[in-house]
């Protein structure tokens, strides 16, 4: 009878503490800055203090030109990263897709700048763009080329942290996509090659197109993740020289600290998930659909046998 | 395809392959020497790899942790050496709670068939897609005002068990359900309470599980900033806060900058070279499987 009892409630004690903690210091926090989206409410004032305002915080974002500038800074900073890194990403991975000694080594190695913390990256990137003691400007210096205003020129300055970022997240995309690679139906390839098929026809006609579902999900995690990136820009620019490399999350931490806006910086926040989640979703639904599709060519298959 | 084709193709590959692992490793090893050389070699022309190494900058940035005086240190600033001693509790004592709570109520959703898989995987993601940046006011404002733990590196710790829990959910929920569960009928035979069964029993099966998300899980506790600087205050910075305060001053030691750096960097490079498998698996899974 006791035993019984206790079974009963033993899935609940083994839930109990990680529902606790998800509850309140996950989606409490996360109510409750939709909430305070919607008041005026500077640090140093208690939320019930604050005046509810409506949709006042929302309405000026849209007559916000410096958020509208940081809006358009994080979407170009996000698609040209993403691409560059999927280009550079796939390329290597259809490039060295063989079985050469050493494999494993790169692959470690590759993994060093995720694991990094973003700050040291930054850190990094910041000393070796530095105007005078910089590797970069010293090579050019000892090259004859006039040196390079890396990070106090507003175009240098976005394509600095893009590069920061290229080198940092390439290896995500090329430990994925030759993961991919390697796990394609070998039947595939082989009877390309007999049919004659050339290198790119291969890569073009076989690879590719078998890859893409692999492909699209990547593309859309790093896509996620780059609309994330802050540390590292914080300390290569912290958004400047202007507002030429503030994205959205340097804004709203800005917001916030700065200008002691929490209403208005929760506003952005809520833009900002907004856009993330609906990036989500489509992952998600992607996933499904090829899910699906992948037990039905199975069954077919299986069918046909 | 003759044997000279072949042989130059490798060499070629070879040569891709050491171009690649130079740009990767390249920024960190630049660190490194930085941190191992004197402003003065720093600022000086002609430097590159020609310098005598020496540790000043290091014992310069832990000379309160230190059991002797280094005669070069006029005046000892304790802020990294308390940092580094803050960052190492949080990130820590985060894993440990994180995966304590994060295996229970793995074991829970597999074994008492609890929500479905599809409601953990969801969470996961979402919570992979919360920008940090997100939390930012809501943690200042609750930790502050309601909690009141603000300052505290109690406070610190909350923050990323809860941004960790859902993942290591779903990755030990995986790693769960491999465990036969006839091993767990016999131990129950023998006498063992739920409790005993998942501690004795379970527990030891899902080792490599274990690891793959104490890595991430301290990877993110460790490197963590943003939220980190929005709570702690000047007793419990962590180190990532202290970086980004001296890289804010007007004139940057760049000798002493580096050698934190390089500190806060030696624990994730511990972790790549000894568990690299792991962490690939992990990456992988979280983009195959969604």
């Amino acid at each position: 009878m006791q035993t019984a009892n206790i079974n009963r409630l033993t899935p609940y004690v083994f839930l109990a503490p990680a529902l606790a903690v998800l509850v309140f210091a996950l989606l409490y926090p996360i109510g409750y800055m939709v909430y305070a989206s919607f008041l005026d409410w500077n640090p140093s004032q208690r939320i019930g203090e604050a005046e509810f305002i409506g949709l006042r915080n929302y309405i000026n974002l849209l007559g916000d030109e410096s958020f509208r500038e940081s809006f358009v800074v994080t979407i170009k900073f996000a698609a040209l990263v993403v691409f560059l890194e999927m280009l550079a990403g796939v390329g290597l991975a259809l490039l060295l897709d063989r079985s050469i000694r050493g494999m494993s080594v790169l692959r470690t190695v590759f993994i060093l700048p995720m694991m990094i913390a973003p700050i040291v990256v930054g850190l990094m990137w910041r000393y070796m763009y530095h105007p005078t003691v910089g590797i970069f400007n010293r090579t050019l210096k000892s090259m004859g080329f006039e040196p390079i205003p890396w990070l106090s020129d507003g175009s240098w300055a976005f394509a600095s942290v893009v590069i920061a970022d290229v080198w940092q997240w390439t290896p995500f995309i090329f430990i994925l996509s030759l993961a991919a690679l390697q796990s394609l139906p070998s039947s595939a390839i082989e009877a390309a090659k007999i049919d004659g098929a050339t290198g790119w026809q291969q890569i073009w006609h076989i690879k590719l197109p078998l890859m893409m579902p692999v492909l699209i999900v990547t593309l859309l995690l790093r896509l996620i993740d780059a609309f994330k990136v802050l540390e590292v820009i914080l300390v290569l620019t912290n958004g400047g020289p202007g507002l030429s490399t503030e994205i959205l999350a340097l804004r709203i931490s800005r917001t916030a600290s700065e200008f002691r806006e929490l209403g208005q910086a929760a506003a952005m926040s809520n833009v900002l998930l907004i856009m993330l989640l609906v990036l989500t979703l489509i992952m998600f639904f992607y996933n499904k659909i090829q899910e699906t599709r992948a037990a039905r060519l199975r069954a077919a298959a299986e069918g046909d046998v | 395809m003759s044997a000279r084709t072949s042989s130059t193709q490798n060499s070629a590959f070879l040569a891709l392959m050491v171009a690649l692992v130079i740009m990767s490793i390249g920024p960190i090893f630049l660190m490194l020497t930085t941190s191992l050389k004197l402003n003065v070699d720093i600022m000086s022309d002609t430097s590159g790899l020609l310098f005598v190494p020496t540790i000043r900058n290091y014992e310069t940035a832990l000379c309160n942790l230190l059991w002797y005086e280094p005669a070069h240190v006029d005046y000892c600033d304790p802020t990294f050496g308390r940092a580094l001693i803050n960052s190492l509790i949080v990130a820590i004592v985060s894993t440990a709670l994180t995966l304590v709570i994060g295996c229970m109520a793995a074991y829970a959703i597999v074994r008492f068939r609890f929500m479905g898989r599809d409601t953990v995987s969801i969470t996961t993601l979402i919570m992979r897609m919360v920008p940090p940046a997100v939390l930012l006011v809501p943690v200042f404002g609750i930790w502050t005002f309601q909690y009141q733990i603000d300052g505290t590196l109690a406070g610190i710790i909350l923050v990323y068990v809860a941004m960790n829990l859902p993942f290591v959910i779903w990755i030990l929920q995986s790693f769960i359900v491999q465990v036969p569960i006839q091993l767990e009928e016999a131990a129950r035979m023998d006498g063992a309470g739920p409790f005993q069964t998942f501690f004795l029993v379970v527990l030891p099966v899902i080792k490599p599980g274990l690891a793959a998300a104490s890595i991430f899980t301290f990877r993110i506790a460790w490197n963590e900033y943003l939220l980190a600087n929005s709570i702690a205050d000047r007793g419990s910075r962590t180190v990532p806060v202290t970086i980004v305060n001296s890289i804010t001053e007007y004139d940057i030691d760049w000798g002493v900058i580096m050698a934190t750096g390089m500190l806060l960097a030696v624990p994730p490079i511990i972790f790549t070279f000894v568990a690299s498998r792991q962490i690939i698996t992990g990456m992988t899974a979280g983009a195959v499987k969604g």
